[in-house]
């Protein structure tokens, strides 16, 4: 019986009631969104950010839960978006759900295979692991035509767009509601897996890998589990990205700046919870748009445009610093959402236990 | 206020009346992305400040085009695509009542990322000397304008300024000549053109890519001292370029038989390499100085005044702040264009289009707007997207660049199939039927 | 065969550039853990506050002298308002701070100095010199040499003073080191400092060979594969793990690249990082406490 269950089980009838009611209108809002929001919200904000927080999801899995440092969110991003385009160029009859799943699998396989080191090494050591997958495929998918099918752009796009089983989804509620389902169904997965003997298994290992072996854990396996399931997801991400947001994409799309976006929205969010992801990735969406509003707002015509730009990015660093001094259990939490009695757990115990 | 008048009846007779009376006063809106921060900053900042000073000028002395002023706006993107397509996002429904009539995209990468979509929302990307060379066919791409100067311009521009320092095109033959590229589609974008080149006029094409960023680069040049090029076509971008000279000095490669491409061609490449970059020459669609009428208004109006966005003033006219002029003047000309024909009002873009695929400027009108020197003849078709395809040359003399040519023309006879073959190549795997412009009514 | 050798000379010489990068994180991942991914923006921010201040018209002795007081002062900001608060933290939080204080130095630098390419001229040709067939960068070995009195000063900074003892000691055992009433906080100043100056002597060398801008920063990402190689913890391993990466993909890129397509350089430095890992997760002249599984 999971903690969710005991502490439901605790809680006064009405209460859970009114949560209910809470969580039908919220899933109410969501589904109506496209109706309540600007096209523009819809295609700039609320799409990358769903599929943000999906790539955050992946990787908290593999960095949060099993406490694998990744550099290279970007390349299975960039594996998963490549795949789903070979699969829908050069197997035409896969329908388009199918070769999602196709390319999550593919992507999986590239980061169990880039996992390995993991079995012999950790910490500042697996960066070079995870970097070397992000600047490898960078070549790769730039380096040989076949990759994108000979275009002289060396973009990648379906050609026969986005379907669902016969149903057209080239339009701005078709991408937000394909994104917004493939998200919930994997956010599902990852919430039933966190739960699971596996799911334990990886936070036995964060939290203290010898000890782990000890109780008879799988390390070995359950690293690569972990490997495996946070790059099908960021596979699975990486082909939204490209497809349901960006519409055609290349190899920057998934650079070196995108893994590190990813990494900051788990840290700012929180590592090792579900929400966190969530939460991060709306900080990283909406605090560059808040800064550039506030900053036309305020400034507009006054000061150097070369050093607002700058002063924001000075910023956004400021920002990251202050979160890991103030509250390095993110912005999950900060906003009260975690648990009472969970307690301030260290993640990535260090050498230096905090007293 | 003339002017206006003269645009209102102008309107009216094309077309009796439909823009509101009011709709002048509303201001064109012109997005901006930038790249102030990151990578690539050194170019960005003064292109912006080449475009923001123009746009600036038209707005506050010449009182708007045909009265309309120009509402510009900047969103910083550091070069990424998709940065860039966040912001087009944002921007496409227009602002404050203007709609857009086209968009800016600052970077080849970003043109590329935008294609479709920009295709489907009929809003015309603007790229000139960049962008994607098989979109010179408008009538495969109506959206998509590689202005000025595509890549495989630049190739054959490049092959024939070499012919003419060889003695003739009959010279080529047997001639070794090594492209060193970004290795990126944007180095990669001149291959087939060169490919055919080399095949017609017989000289020996040898490929030679630079990993991005590019900052070390013995490997690449001890090859080329090995095959012993004759000449090196330099497309390389940002701090790549800098190396390739440093490196080619360190090799023995002579700089004066180096030429870059248009985007290898500034004060930022150069300044930095020393005494390495004397001699070398680039590609110079946007050449560089101060010497042309433009720069004198611009002097008087706007810098002398401080109401320029250049930080140092040392940078007036150089290659990157006039790169920001001539593109901002080909904005400025295609709406003039398109307010004679719809009326003095924000254009949307499908009206943009029709502007741009009837931007004229000739010898006449570059006189007119001070661009005489630094702005090729334009005309762009709905069959031609490029409407110039011409270069000067420059050399680099340690302190400036030199001017060493009047324009030299591509060899479009022999670009042309190349590009009606991979706009066809497009137009089936992505299912469009090619327009036929001459049937459109306007 | 001349043509190897003279491949394998050139590695190695631009290979000492990649150390001299190095060096400055062995500095400080020794004394205080961290893992410093802004070590790239500090030697950009070194390199720009020089070549803005001769600019200006500063003689250069003055402009060194000028630069160096602003890295003391950045040092002690870094130690201040980064390190304290971190203290006790997880190495992996360490990491990521310094990436967030690598966009808050490259935002500062280069809203305040601008971000034009600057030229950096320190009065060395590039110009080749002949051994036979053989061809060597005056510039390379000129810059080979200075890393290597780089080492000679730094161990002598580590070995002979009484700061550089404190400094291993913090070193070698933290908790110890507090104990016997060194003032840690003081020697995370010191050494953060030292790694800045070291940034800058790399910032000018790079600099004067690429022009002061933003892409200085990125040699970072040279830096990691030297260490993997060599060991976070050793000067010598920083040398000759550069020694190994800058031969390596020079060889590589003249030997395998022509049969992968060239343009191998931006992976093949993790690829052959990845190769030692499994040989010798330590590194060469790591220390032997390694977190294996």
């Amino acid at each position: 019986m999971s903690e969710i269950d005991v502490r439901a089980a605790a809680e006064p009838l009405d209460s859970i009631g009114l949560k209910a009611v809470a969580g039908a209108a919220a899933a109410a809002l969501v589904l109506a969104a496209p109706f309540l929001a600007s096209e523009y919200w819809i295609n700039a904000i609320i799409v990358p950010f769903l599929i943000l927080s999906l790539a955050g999801l992946g990787l908290n899995l593999l960095t949060g839960y099993a406490g694998q440092i990744s550099l290279g969110a970007g390349a299975f991003m960039m594996v998963g978006a490549y795949a789903t385009f070979s699969l829908q160029l050069r197997v035409p009859d896969l329908p388009l759900p199918l070769a999602l799943v196709v390319a999550g699998i593919v992507a999986g396989a590239v980061g169990l295979a880039f996992g390995i080191p993991s079995t012999r090494i950790k910490g500042f050591y697996l960066i070079v692991s995870t970097l070397a997958a992000q600047f490898f495929f960078e070549w790769l998918f730039l380096k040989f035509p076949w990759f994108y099918n000979g275009n002289s752009s060396a973009t990648i796009s379906l050609s026969r767009g986005l379907s669902f089983f016969g149903l057209d989804l080239n339009h701005p509620h078709g991408r937000y509601y394909l994104t917004l389902g493939i998200v919930t169904l994997l956010t599902l997965l990852s919430f039933n897996l966190v739960r699971s003997q596996t799911g334990r298994n990886w936070m036995a290992i964060r939290d203290m890998d010898t000890a782990a072996a000890v109780i008879g854990v799988p390390i070995v396996r359950a690293k690569l589990q972990a490997f495996a399931v946070s790059s099908f997801i960021l596979g699975i991400a990486g082909a939204l990205w490209a497809f349901a947001y960006l519409g055609s994409a290349s190899v920057q799309s998934f650079g070196l700046t995108r893994s590190y976006q990813i990494l900051f929205i788990i840290i700012i969010g929180g590592l090792g919870t579900i929400r966190g992801a969530y939460l991060g990735a709306a900080f990283v969406s909406l605090l560059p748009l808040a800064l550039d509003w506030l900053f036309q707002y305020v400034f507009s015509g006054r000061v150097d445009a070369g050093l607002l730009q700058n002063i924001q990015k000075a910023i956004f660093g400021i920002l990251i610093v202050w979160f890991l001094i103030k509250e390095p259990e993110g912005l999950s939490r900060l906003l009260g959402l975690r648990r009472a009695n969970g307690g301030r757990r260290s993640l990535f115990p260090s050498s230096l236990k905090e007293n | 206020m003339k002017r206006l008048l003269i645009a209102a009846l102008l309107a009216g007779t094309v077309f009796s009346g439909t823009a509101p009376a009011s709709a002048a006063d509303v201001s064109q809106y012109i997005p901006l992305p930038t790249y102030r921060v990151g990578a690539y900053a050194s170019s960005g900042e003064l292109w912006w400040a080449g475009e923001r000073d123009y746009f600036r000028y038209i707005n506050e002395v010449e009182g708007g085009v045909e009265g309309v002023k120009l509402d510009y706006e900047e969103f910083e993107t550091e070069w990424s695509p998709d940065r860039t397509v966040e912001v087009y996002e944002r921007v496409k429904a227009g602002k404050n009542g203007s709609p857009l009539a086209f968009f800016f995209t600052h970077g080849t990468p970003a043109t590329y990322a935008l294609l479709e979509k920009a295709a489907a929302d009929r809003i015309p990307l603007i790229d000139p000397a960049g962008g994607k060379t098989e979109t010179v066919d408008g009538t495969v791409f109506p959206y998509a304008f590689p202005l000025l100067f595509s890549y495989y311009s630049q190739a054959s521009t490049g092959i024939n300024y070499i012919a003419s320092k060889v003695g003739g095109h009959d010279k080529l033959k047997g001639l070794k000549i090594a492209t060193v590229y970004h290795d990126s589609a944007y180095g990669r974008a001149s291959q087939p053109a060169v490919e055919v080149l080399a095949g017609k006029y017989g000289f020996e094409n040898i490929q030679i890519p630079v990993a991005d960023p590019g900052n070390e680069q013995s490997p690449q040049w001890r090859q080329i001292r090995e095959q012993k090029p004759d000449w090196i076509f330099l497309r390389t971008w940002g701090v790549s370029t800098v190396v390739a000279l440093k490196t080619a000095q360190r090799f023995g490669f002579p700089a004066d038989r180096i030429i870059g491409d248009v985007w290898a061609g500034s004060e930022s490449d150069t300044i930095p390499a020393g005494a390495a970059a004397v001699g070398y020459s680039a590609l110079a669609p946007y050449p560089g100085g101060t010497g042309f009428e433009i720069h004198k208004r611009l002097k008087a109006e706007i810098l002398d005044k401080g109401k320029s966005d250049l930080r140092d003033p040392k940078l007036f006219g150089a290659v990157n702040y006039n790169i920001g002029l001539v593109n901002a003047a080909l904005a400025v000309e295609a709406l003039r264009t398109g307010y004679k024909h719809f009326g003095a009002r924000p254009l949307n873009g499908e009206e943009g289009r029709w502007a741009f695929e009837h931007l004229t400027i000739d010898d006449k009108r570059l006189e007119e707007i001070g661009f005489k020197g630094l702005l090729q003849p334009i005309r762009i078709t709905p069959h031609d997207h490029e409407g110039g395809g011409a270069a000067r040359i420059q050399s680099w003399d340690g302190e400036k660049w030199v001017l060493q040519t009047d324009w030299i023309k591509a060899d479009h006879e022999l670009l042309n199939p190349l590009i009606k073959a991979g706009a066809e190549a497009y137009a089936k795997e992505h299912g469009i039927t090619p327009r036929t412009p001459e049937t459109e009514t306007n | 065969m001349s043509m190897f050798v003279e491949t394998l000379i050139g590695g190695l010489l631009a290979g000492t550039m990649y150390s001299l990068v190095a060096i400055g994180f062995v500095l400080i991942y020794k004394a205080s853990g961290v893992f410093n991914y802004a070590q790239g923006s500090l030697l950009l921010f070194a390199a720009l506050t020089f070549v803005t201040l001769t600019d200006q018209g500063v003689p250069a002795f003055g402009a060194v002298a000028l630069t160096i007081a602003l890295l003391v002062a950045t040092a002690i900001a870094i130690e201040k308002l980064l390190l304290r608060p971190l203290t006790n933290r997880s190495p992996m939080t360490l990491f990521m701070a310094t990436l967030g204080l690598s966009y808050v130095v490259e935002g500062a630098a280069q809203g305040i100095m601008g971000s034009q390419v600057r030229a950096l001229n320190l009065g060395i040709d590039d110009l080749p010199i002949f051994l036979g067939d053989i061809m060597i960068s005056q510039f390379d070995l000129i810059a080979a040499g200075v890393a290597l009195a780089l080492v000679v000063v730094l161990s002598l900074l580590f070995n002979r003073t009484r700061i550089g003892i404190q400094l291993r000691g913090v070193a070698d055992d933290t908790r110890a080191a507090l104990s016997l009433g060194i003032d840690i906080n003081r020697i995370w100043q010191i050494v953060w400092t030292v790694a800045g100056l070291v940034g800058l002597v790399a910032g000018l060398l790079w600099g004067a060979r690429q022009g002061v801008q933003f892409s200085l920063s990125l040699v970072v990402l040279k830096a990691l594969p030297v260490l993997i190689i060599g060991g976070f913890t050793s000067i010598a391993g920083a040398i000759v793990g550069g020694l190994i990466v800058g031969a390596g993909e020079s060889l590589a890129e003249t030997y395998v690249g022509p049969f992968l397509g060239g343009g191998i350089t931006s992976w093949f430095a993790y690829a052959l990082a990845l190769v030692f890992l499994f040989i010798r997760p330590a590194g060469l002249f790591g220390e032997r406490q390694i977190e294996r599984v």
